[in-house]
C-alpha cells in the first residue's frame, strides 16, 4: 500500500498534497522520560516521530543536577572523595582512585608499589561491576531477563569484597591520599581468588545465553551506529569509542598506577553499533579478569600507603599515644594544612571513558575550581544523531548500550 | 614536543598573541586573547604534525579579583596521535563575557559551552542553542560565580538563625 | 527441611473450624493488599542501584509480593522514590504522585529523598516531603537492601492495618490539602 511505503520513507516531508491525503507524513511528538522504565537514569528525550521512525530528538538533562562542582569548592580535599563516589555510581572506586591520583599529583606524593597494585585490582573490580550492569541491562531491554539475574549475583560478591576493604557496598569512598586505608585482609584475598576462579564460568553462561542469540543479534546489530570520525568529533572515549574503531584507552596511552606493568589487550570494534559496544564491554571484562590475575600473582610486599604524615591520617593507636601523631591528626582534620598552589589535570579510564579531574588550587584548604570531565555528559550529545531514522525500540537499545549514568551526566 | 609547539605558536601568533606559556606537570599551557582562540585552535587542528583533533574538555572559571579578566575559559586539547595535551586559556571581562564558539570544529563543544554558559554566564557567539543545560530554565543567575552561595538562598529551615550563627 | 526452622506467619484473629476460617473482611483485605503491593520504582541515582540489588535474586523483593513492578502510575500502589530529587525533577514527582490511584503509599528511600542528603545546594530539593506526603522514610546513603526491605515491610504493615476507606478520612484529606493536593 502506498501509504505504508510513504510512512517508512526516510526522506519524509510535510507535503500535504502527496497521495494518501493530508494525514500521511504528519509528524508526532513522543515524550520519552524523564521517568521511564527503560531509560537508566532521568533524562528526557522529546522525540519527533514519523509513525514509527524517529526524525529528531530534543534532549533535556539536568534532572539530577546536584551542583558537585560548587560543593567541591567548599569542601576540603578528602571530603570530595565522597562526591566522586556519586558520579558514576556503578563503578565508584575508579572515581575515588582517580581523584586521589589527581591530588597526589598536585601534592607530589609518591605511592608505593603495593598500594598501586591494590588500586589496580580494585579499579578493575569496579570496571567489572560497571560492565556487568551495562551488558545485563542491555539484555534486559531486549527482553532477556535471566542473564541479569545470573551475573548480578557476582556483582553482590564484588560488593562483599568492597565491604572487606572499606565497609561500604556502593558509595565506597575507598582509599586515601597516598595509598589505601587498610591492607588486603585475608578474607578479601580469599574472595578475590574465588572470584577469579568462578566468575569466568558465570560470564560464559551469560555469553552463551545472549551473545550469539539470534534475537539479540537482530535487535542490536546495525542499530545506533556511529563512525569513528563522528565519534572523535563528539569527544567519545571509552568502550563507545573503541566500538567505533579507535583504540584510545587511557590505561594504555597515559598509564597511571603501574598499569604499564600489566599485559592486557584493548578490544576494538568495527562498526560502532550496539552489538559492537556489547562485545567490547564483554571482552573488557575478560581483560579485567586477566589484569586482576596478574596483579594478584605479582602483588609486591611493602607499605600500603605512602609516608605522607601531612595528608594521611595516622593510625588511631598512634594518635592516642604519640604526640606527633595527635598533632598531625588535628591538623589534617581541622584543615590547618594548606595545599600547594597549582593546576593539575589527571584522567583515568573510567567505566565509560576518560574521567578527568581538572583541579585549580589557590593554596587554600579547598579547591579553587574543580572541573569533572565526565565521559557520560560528553558522549550523550551524540544520541540524537545516532537514533535518527531508527525506531523507538532501537533508540532504547542504543541508549542502553551507551551506558549513560545520570549521576555522571548531571554531576 | 612541548617546545616545538611553543615555538610554532609563537611563530604563528607572535609574542603578543601568546602570553603566559608554561608547563604544569608536563602539560603545556598557553594564555591568549579571546580573538586568537578560533585561529589558534584551527591552526593546531590542521597542523600536519601536531594534529590536536580531540577536545577533551572546556571549563569555565571565575576570578573576581582579576579586574577586566574575570571570566575565563580553559580549553583542553589532546593530540591522540602524538599523545600530547595542551591547555589554552582566555579571559574576558565580566561585563562582556563574549567568546567565539568552536562548535563548528568540534561537535562536542556544544554541550560543554552550554554548561559554561549555565554556570558562569559566558556567552559563546555563534552557538546554535545557547540555553541552560543543567540548571532550571527559570533560574536567573549563574550559580558557579564566586559571589553566590552554595545553599539555596530561599530556604526557610537549616538557616543560620536556627543554629545560632 | 525441618519444620522448626520455618516461621509461619500468624493468621489474623478469627474463628477456625474444620474446613473453614472466619475473620473480619478488613483483615482479609489487609492481608491481600499487603502481600501484593505493586511498587513504582522512581529510581534517580545511587539508591536506584541498591534497588536493583534488592530486585535481583540475592535479596529478592519478589518474596514480599512486589515481583511485578509498575512503571505506570495508575497501576502502582507504592511510590518508591530512590535517589536525589532536584528542583527540576520535583514537578515530575508531584505529577506522578497525583496520577497514582488510591490507595497509595510513598516510600522515601535514601538520605537524598528523605531530606536532601549530603547535597545542601541550590538545586536539590531538601526532601520529597516538601511536595508529597511520605509514609515511610528509609535513611542511608545508600541504604542496604535489607534496609529497603525493612522499609517495604513497614509499608506492608500500613497496608495491612489501614482502613480501606482511608481516603475519606478527615485527617488524610487535611494532610493532602496541606500539600495543595485535592
Amino acid at each position: 500500500m502506498s501509504e505504508i511505503a510513504l510512512v517508512n520513507n526516510p526522506n519524509v516531508g510535510l507535503d500535504k498534497t502527496q497521495k494518501g491525503g493530508p494525514y500521511v507524513n504528519e509528524l508526532s511528538t513522543l515524550n520519552l522520560g524523564p521517568t521511564h522504565p527503560a531509560t537508566h537514569g532521568i533524562f528526557q528525550n522529546i522525540l519527533t516521530m514519523d509513525g514509527e521512525t524517529i526524525v529528531d530528538a530534543e534532549q533535556t538533562v539536568g534532572y539530577i543536577h546536584r551542583a558537585f562542582e560548587k560543593i567541591a569548592e567548599r569542601r576540603p580535599f578528602y571530603q570530595i572523595t565522597t562526591l566522586t563516589d556519586r558520579m558514576n555510581y556503578c563503578s565508584a572506586p575508579i572515581n575515588n582512585m582517580g581523584w586521589h591520583m589527581t591530588v597526589e599529583k598536585l601534592l607530589g606524593i609518591e605511592v608505593p608499589k603495593r598500594a598501586q597494585y591494590m588500586r589496580v585490582i580494585l579499579m578493575e573490580l569496579a570496571r567489572l561491576t560497571d560492565h556487568i550492569v551495562c551488558n545485563s541491562i542491555l539484555a534486559v531491554d531486549t527482553g532477556a531477563l535471566t542473564g541479569f539475574l545470573y551475573v548480578y549475583q557476582w556483582r553482590e560478591f564484588i560488593y562483599e569484597i568492597y565491604e572487606e576493604m572499606c565497609g561500604a557496598r556502593l558509595t565506597t569512598n575507598m582509599g586515601r591520599f597516598g595509598g589505601m586505608e587498610r591492607d588486603f585482609t585475608p578474607v578479601a584475598i580469599e574472595k578475590i581468588q574465588k572470584l577469579l576462579k568462578e566468575l569466568p564460568a558465570a560470564l560464559k553462561e551469560f555469553e552463551g545465553m545472549v551473545m550469539r542469540n539470534r534475537i539479540f543479534m537482530d535487535r542490536t546489530q546495525n542499530v545506533g551506529g556511529i563512525s569513528a570520525e563522528r565519534a572523535l568529533n563528539y569527544g567519545f572515549t571509552g568502550p563507545n569509542l573503541r566500538a567505533a574503531g579507535v583504540d584510545y584507552d587511557v590505561r594504555a596511552m597515559n598509564p597511571y598506577s603501574s598499569y604499564e606493568d600489566f599485559e592486557f589487550d584493548v578490544p576494538v570494534g568495527t562498526k560502532g553499533d550496539t552489538y559492537d559496544r556489547f562485545l567490547v564491554r564483554e571482552e573488557e571484562m575478560w581483560q579485567s579478569l586477566r589484569i586482576i590475575q596478574q596483579a594478584m600473582d605479582n602483588l609486591p610486599e611493602g607499605a600500603y600507603h605512602a609516608d605522607a604524615p601531612h595528608y594521611y591520617l595516622p593510625k588511631k593507636q598512634d594518635v592516642y599515644h604519640n604526640m606527633e601523631a595527635l598533632i598531625y591528626h588535628f591538623k589534617i582534620v581541622m584543615g590547618e594544612i594548606d595545599a600547594p598552589v597549582g593546576e593539575v589535570y589527571h584522567s583515568v579510564e573510567g567505566g565509560n571513558g576518560e574521567l578527568g579531574f581538572h583541579l585549580v588550587s589557590d593554596g587554600g584548604r579547598t579547591p579553587y575550581r574543580l572541573k569533572f570531565r565526565r565521559p557520560g555528559f560528553i558522549y550523550y550529545q551524540a544520541f540524537p544523531e545516532m537514533i535518527k531514522g531508527t525506531t523507538l525500540s532501537d533508540a532504547i537499545v542504543t541508549m542502553s548500550s551507551m551506558n549513560v549514568i545520570a549521576g555522571e551526566l548531571d554531576t | 614536543m612541548n617546545t616545538k609547539i611553543m615555538e610554532a605558536l609563537q611563530a604563528q601568533f607572535g609574542e603578543e598573541g601568546v602570553y603566559g606559556m608554561g608547563e604544569s606537570h608536563g602539560i603545556l599551557q598557553v594564555t591568549t586573547a579571546v580573538e586568537n582562540i578560533v585561529p589558534m585552535i584551527h591552526f593546531l587542528y590542521a597542523h600536519p604534525v601536531f594534529k590536536f583533533q580531540f577536545l577533551t574538555d572546556l571549563a569555565g572559571i571565575h576570578f573576581p579579583e582579576a579586574k577586566g579578566q574575570e571570566l575565563g575559559v580553559i580549553y583542553h586539547l589532546h593530540s591522540l596521535e602524538n599523545n600530547v595535551r595542551l591547555w589554552i586559556k582566555a579571559y574576558a571581562p565580566i561585563e562582556a563575557p563574549n567568546f567565539p564558539t568552536i562548535t563548528g570544529l568540534f561537535a562536542t563543544a556544544n554541550w560543554m559551552e552550554r554548561e559554561a554558559f549555565d554556570f558562569y554566564g559566558i556567552i559563546f557567539e555563534g552557538h546554535p542553542n545557547l540555553t541552560r543545560i543543567l540548571n532550571m530554565d527559570e533560574m536567573d543567575y549563574h550559580p558557579m560565580r564566586k559571589e553566590y552561595p552554595l545553599e539555596d538562598a530561599t530556604r526557610h529551615d537549616k538557616i543560620d538563625e536556627l543554629f545560632g550563627r | 527441611m525441618s519444620d522448626s526452622s520455618v516461621n509461619i506467619v500468624e493468621a489474623p484473629a478469627g474463628v477456625e473450624g474444620a474446613g473453614f476460617f472466619a475473620t473480619s473482611l478488613d483483615s482479609l483485605v489487609g492481608l491481600a493488599r499487603a502481600n501484593s503491593l505493586w511498587p513504582l520504582p522512581f529510581a534517580t541515582s545511587c539508591c536506584g542501584i541498591e534497588f536493583m540489588s534488592t530486585m535481583a535474586s540475592h535479596y529478592d523483593i519478589g518474596r514480599f509480593g512486589a515481583e511485578r513492578l509498575s512503571f505506570s502510575a495508575r497501576q502502582a500502589d507504592v511510590l518508591m522514590v530512590m535517589g536525589t530529587i532536584s528542583k527540576k525533577m520535583a514537578p515530575v514527582v508531584k505529577q506522578v504522585y497525583l496520577q497514582m490511584a488510591e490507595p497509595r503509599w510513598v516510600l522515601s528511600v535514601g538520605a537524598c529523598a528523605c531530606s536532601g542528603g549530603i547535597f545542601d545546594t541550590y538545586s536539590v530539593l531538601q526532601g520529597i516531603d516538601r511536595i508529597i506526603p511520605v509514609d515511610v522514610y528509609v535513611p542511608g546513603c545508600p541504604p542496604r537492601p535489607e534496609q529497603i526491605l525493612d522499609g517495604f515491610m513497614q509499608i506492608q504493615e500500613l497496608a495491612k492495618n489501614e482502613s480501606t476507606r482511608r481516603r475519606n478520612e478527615p485527617e488524610y484529606k487535611a494532610l493532602l490539602a496541606s500539600y495543595g493536593i485535592e
